[in-house]
């Protein structure tokens, strides 16, 4: 190699030029995607990795009470769990607590305590009515406005609450909790719902992909096989319903499938039943509108794939006698794998955040995770919960999208 | 460096002077004219005609109306900026309790407001004056029923009033309907369901009658699943079932066991217009004032004189009505704050069993 540089250095200027010049413009080749690239990453970053991120942080954020209360909080971190907190901490806490008033904190403080016991916003609100301005004896005069203060359980919880990240909300959506002495235990079998809800999720959203794809095959079949002119017209009424608002398509449904709807009623006048049928607000109600909604995302990408197979493939099949169905589905079927992948996991990965939908077609035992986000967010403000609950469907969608991605791998290699 | 710092100076500077003039102007014309937020919409129109427009007539007092969606986080904003621009806050009563636990909220003084105490009781809270009301309650289709229910009891008899039935998808409202028909009285309600074993009782009941209800969850859809025949009895918001029977259809309320909240008066802390506010709150619950209001739009008056200056069919739709007040529960906002986070997932969890 040196000898080479050394061979080559009498004619180094035009050649290093060369390199430089190629550098150069390699490196300006890369500035310039780089460059293109910038916003499409910076309006990623700025509008979806950063918020999903404090999103996903809420979950365990825990930081309330420390940003309120920090003196109370350090004072608690000393105590050992009995008897009552040293009286230089309950002094802490009174002063603390008459300003927390200012600028929010008690809301914040009181929300985040009423999680742990539902007598805290009360608690408080009585305690800072009667709070004085000053006291020889802060732990008598707290006691003196709410025998709560005296009880150990009433500080034991604040110190609970205190630690600046908590698995709380982790624990509630999957139904567990931690018990008095910090074991994970399950939560009361009446209150149990969130493994549930994710169970029905998924269930939900598998069956919604399977009966798309069960129908949505056949169609995208002929739309690819059909002459032009006919398959335009089909495919414009497939993407018909694209053009008309989420709400109006779901509401509709509802008109048509209710007891006295145009279902029941030409059902009950041709004779085939006498009573009514439910089929709306319940799991029936839930996959009719889901499917119909989300039929045309799997017709796209099948029918774009299949469009592209050549028919000749499965002639060669047929004229070296394989049985018509043995040509279909040995020589065709393998060759739209793709397109079923695609459809597939755009369908399940949209019908598992689907709200509004089965939020108004939908019984109470057909919620999905996105109907409890939802009310956490808005209702109740618990975005500690909401995010939580988030966050497992996250993990769930990306493990189960794991799972599939290696099944479908696996069998295009076996066919191919 | 020193460039820079020149330049930060003089950029801290600017921004001073120009905050100072915003500050100032700000305060200049909040001085005079007091702002006053509402939900707006058809609301907002009837308060318009009902105060805005008759308040600065009668006072001379400028008013800038305005209209928002019942974000606690807008005034909550403001308040923490210390940039109070709006006085008077329109507020649904879960926001208005909030709200006044952290704050945000000037205390109410009674004695100022110069109304003794003449107004329904729920219209007084610590932060805030009511305005109007509206109510949850029992309404049936008087065609598909043989003969008339009159009570919660009656709503869980599946024998003599055959049917399904609609409730709201959720424990509030819910629970307590269950317990009034489990025979608990009124003012107990909210007491016996502070407790463990109320809970349980309540949703006891609702065992018994879970085959047969239908659940909503849009306020719309009760009075139209009574039309379309889908149930034959339900609980509904008062003013949806108003409007289906100005519609022609044959819809009937029970006003015994109906559960009533109100929408709130709130002065927002740190607002240079507390004076004025008062004027205005005290101007709005004249009984002149609200019958204009309750004409114009179905929310029950707090003052109960306004009952009598509107005619004989719109006061009997009135959740204030005398005769309909008088069997009806003020719902405790309080106990929905604390308990109700606890209560939904139980319901959510029973509701899927």
């Amino acid at each position: 190699m040196s000898t080479n540089a050394v061979a080559a250095r009498p004619e180094a200027p035009p050649e290093a030029n060369l390199k430089k010049q190629l550098k150069r413009a390699d490196r300006l080749r890369k500035f310039k995607a780089i460059g293109l690239v910038a916003p499409l990453a910076l309006f990623l970053i700025v509008v979806f990795v950063l918020p999903i991120g404090s999103m996903l942080w809420r979950s365990v954020d825990n930081t309330e009470l420390e940003s309120v209360m920090p003196r109370t909080v350090a004072g608690l971190q000393q105590w050992d769990g009995s008897g009552l907190p040293e009286e230089a901490t309950l002094a802490a806490f009174a002063a603390e607590l008459r300003d927390s008033r200012r600028g929010g904190g008690l809301g914040k403080v009181g929300r985040r305590l009423n999680y742990e016991d539902n007598q805290y916003r009360g608690l408080l609100m009585r305690t800072l009515r009667g709070l004085p301005a000053s006291s020889e004896n802060w732990t008598q005069t707290l006691v003196e406005i709410d025998p709560a203060w005296g009880e150990t359980t009433t500080w034991r919880e604040i110190q609970r609450a205190s630690p600046p990240v908590t698995d709380r909300y982790v624990l509630a959506s999957l139904d567990l909790e931690r018990g008095a002495n910090g074991e994970i235990q399950r939560i009361d079998a009446q209150d149990r719902i969130y493994q549930s809800v994710f169970q029905r999720t998924m269930v939900i959203a598998g069956g919604v992909t399977l009966i798309c794809l069960a129908l949505g095959f056949p169609l995208a079949y002929l739309l690819a096989t059909l002459p032009p002119k006919t398959s335009n017209m089909l495919m414009i009424l497939v993407l018909l319903p694209f053009w008309t608002s989420l709400l109006v398509r779901t509401a509709a449904w509802i008109i048509l499938l209710q007891s006295n709807g145009l279902v029941n009623q030409s059902l009950i006048a041709s004779g085939i039943i006498d009573t009514p049928l439910q089929l709306v607000f319940n799991r029936i109600g839930v996959f009719f509108a889901m499917v119909h909604i989300l039929l045309p995302f799997m017709i796209l990408p099948l029918y774009s794939v299949m469009k592209g197979i050549s028919p000749s493939y499965q002639r060669a099949a047929v004229s070296l006698g394989a049985h018509p169905f043995a040509a279909f589905w040995q020589v065709y079927a393998p060759q739209t794998i793709s397109g079923v992948a695609a459809g597939t996991i755009l369908v399940f990965i949209m019908a598992l955040g689907y709200y509004i939908t089965p939020a108004l077609v939908g019984g109470p035992a057909d919620q999905m995770v996105s109907y409890y986000v939802a009310y956490y967010t808005n209702t109740t403000n618990n975005w500690g919960m909401a995010a939580a609950l988030g966050s497992i469907l996250l993990a769930l969608t990306l493990l189960l999208y794991l799972v599939y991605h290696r099944l479908v791998n696996r069998k295009q290699l076996i066919r191919s | 460096m020193k460039k820079n710092n020149l330049m930060r100076t003089r950029l801290a500077r600017s921004v001073a002077v120009s905050g100072l003039l915003t500050a100032g102007l700000a305060a200049s014309a909040s001085a005079q004219a007091l702002t006053v937020i509402s939900f707006g919409g058809a609301s907002g129109d009837a308060m318009n005609t009902a105060y805005y427009g008759p308040f600065v007539e009668e006072t001379g007092i400028e008013l800038t109306p305005g209209d928002y969606n019942g974000e606690l986080s807008r005034i909550r904003a403001m308040v923490e900026t210390g940039n109070v621009s709006w006085d008077l806050v329109e507020m649904e009563s879960p926001e208005m309790v909030r709200g006044c636990f952290e704050g945000l909220f000037e205390p109410i003084d009674w004695q100022r407001l110069g109304l003794g105490d003449v107004l329904i009781d729920s219209a007084f809270d610590e932060c805030g004056v009511g305005t109007f009301v509206w109510s949850t309650v029992l309404a049936y289709d008087a065609d598909a029923l043989d003969a008339a229910p009159t009570s919660w009891e009656d709503f869980w008899n599946v024998e003599d009033f055959p049917g399904t039935r609609g409730l709201r998808r959720g424990a509030k409202y819910t629970l307590e309907f269950a317990l009034m028909a489990d025979g608990v009285p009124n003012e107990d309600v909210y007491d016996v369901l502070m407790t463990e074993e109320g809970v349980d009782r309540a949703f006891a009941k609702l065992d018994e009658l879970k085959e047969h209800i239908q659940w909503w969850e849009a306020g719309a859809q009760p009075p139209q699943w009574l039309v379309a025949g889908d149930v034959v009895m339900t609980s509904s918001y008062n003013g949806r079932i108003a409007a289906a029977q100005e519609e022609g259809n044959n819809l009937e309320i029970v006003w015994d066991g109906s559960l009533y909240d109100l929408d709130y008066w709130a002065i927002v802390s740190g607002s240079d217009n507390v004076d004025e506010a008062y004027q205005f709150i005290e101007f709005a619950s004249q009984p002149e004032n609200q019958a204009v209001y309750s004409s114009e739009i179905p929310y029950g008056p707090v003052h109960p004189d306004a009952i009598d200056q509107l005619d004989e069919e719109q006061a009997r739709r009135m959740p204030t009505h005398a005769d309909n007040l008088e069997g009806a529960l003020a719902i405790n906002t309080g106990f929905w704050v604390d308990y109700g986070e606890q209560l939904e997932q139980r319901f959510n969890a029973w509701a899927t069993r």
